[in-house]
């Protein structure tokens, strides 16, 4: 159990690098120190559908922001000072987020000890209706499938905007 | 038949040589991934993700003429819309074999075999081409735009 709040204090680290930074190299790094330490996190709660994905993503998240900002002269430096009302604001939030989440978290059961009668239901009846030895497959591709048409819709949105905003052909002159 | 010898472009000689070796068996994991998707961890989602990681490996070491060689972009782009149809008339033959949508109309065969779970594998094997191909396509596009001056 100690394992998880390690990795849960490294990832907090990592985010708070990212944001306190001067250099936006320095940044994507952080950010990638945490998803890597979520990989690691999925694997202690025994989920290696979710950590092979967050590995792949994230490692090809990272070349593309590295390559995205720029390595060979990174002028990204940040000099202004931070406003007080910003700062003001952030904790009066996080203190309101923190307090709603408390009051929250009490009526979730026990770590470990999931009362949901869905899951159940499909950890007991899907490897004979679906015949998917992969149970989380068998819900994304079966039971949920309509989900996963939706995410898919999704990339394909993002994927088609990214592709028409960054496009060569019929780009005006300047 | 080199492009490592006559390219300049790209990385130096050592990256080259190591992507040349390690570009295969990264394909054939991204593929092994997609068609186990119902019977090991893994799926459709990650596996296109390391087969479009491959050619990504390609394009940074070998310069974007040598990886457009392999696939371009259009082919990339059609890629994605092949498999998200593929996967859309997945569903959608559900209703035709008298069902719902996303009805499991294959037989569902004997479990733990690779022939298995009804159109499970056909749908992962679709959503591995959709997110393979539109992610190398995303790649290309925010990676190698340029504004012309």
């Amino acid at each position: 159990m100690w394992q998880i709040y390690a990795l849960a204090f490294l990832m907090i680290a990592g985010s708070l690098v990212a944001v306190h930074t001067r250099y936006l190299l320095s940044a994507v790094i952080s950010l990638a120190v945490v998803g890597l330490a979520l990989c690691v996190a999925f694997l202690y709660l025994q989920a290696p559908d979710c950590a092979i994905t967050q590995i792949v993503v994230e490692v090809l998240a990272l070349i593309i922001l590295i390559r995205a900002t720029g390595v060979e002269k990174d002028i990204s430096e940040i000099r202004d000072k931070r406003e007080v009302f910003v700062i003001e604001t952030a904790v009066i939030f996080i203190v309101v987020f923190a307090f709603f989440i408390f009051k929250a978290l009490n009526y979730l059961p026990q770590f470990g000890h999931p009362l949901m009668r869905v899951s159940q239901e499909y950890i007991n009846k899907g490897l004979a209706q679906t015949g998917s030895a992969n149970l989380v497959t068998s819900i994304l591709l079966d039971f949920r499938a309509y989900d996963t048409l939706g995410e898919a819709t999704v990339l394909f949105t993002a994927i088609l905007g990214a592709i028409i905003v960054l496009r060569e052909v019929g780009r005006k002159e300047k | 038949m080199s492009p490592i010898k006559n390219n300049s472009q790209g990385m130096s000689v050592i990256v080259k040589t190591v992507a040349k070796f390690v570009v295969p068996p990264i394909v054939l994991f991204g593929i092994y991934m997609v068609l186990h998707g119902h019977l090991t961890p893994g799926g459709g989602f990650p596996g296109g993700v390391i087969i479009a990681s491959s050619f990504i490996l390609l394009t940074l070491a070998f310069g974007r003429e040598v990886a457009f060689q392999k696939l371009k972009r259009s082919t990339a782009s059609l890629l994605e819309s092949i498999g998200g149809l593929i996967f859309l008339s997945l569903a959608l033959l559900g209703i035709g074999f008298g069902g719902w949508f996303f009805l499991n109309f294959l037989p569902k065969g004997q479990p733990l075999r690779i022939l298995s779970a009804g159109f499970i594998p056909l749908a992962n094997i679709a959503i591995g081409i959709k997110v393979g191909g539109g992610i190398f396509a995303v790649f290309l596009v925010l990676i190698m735009f340029r504004v012309k001056k």
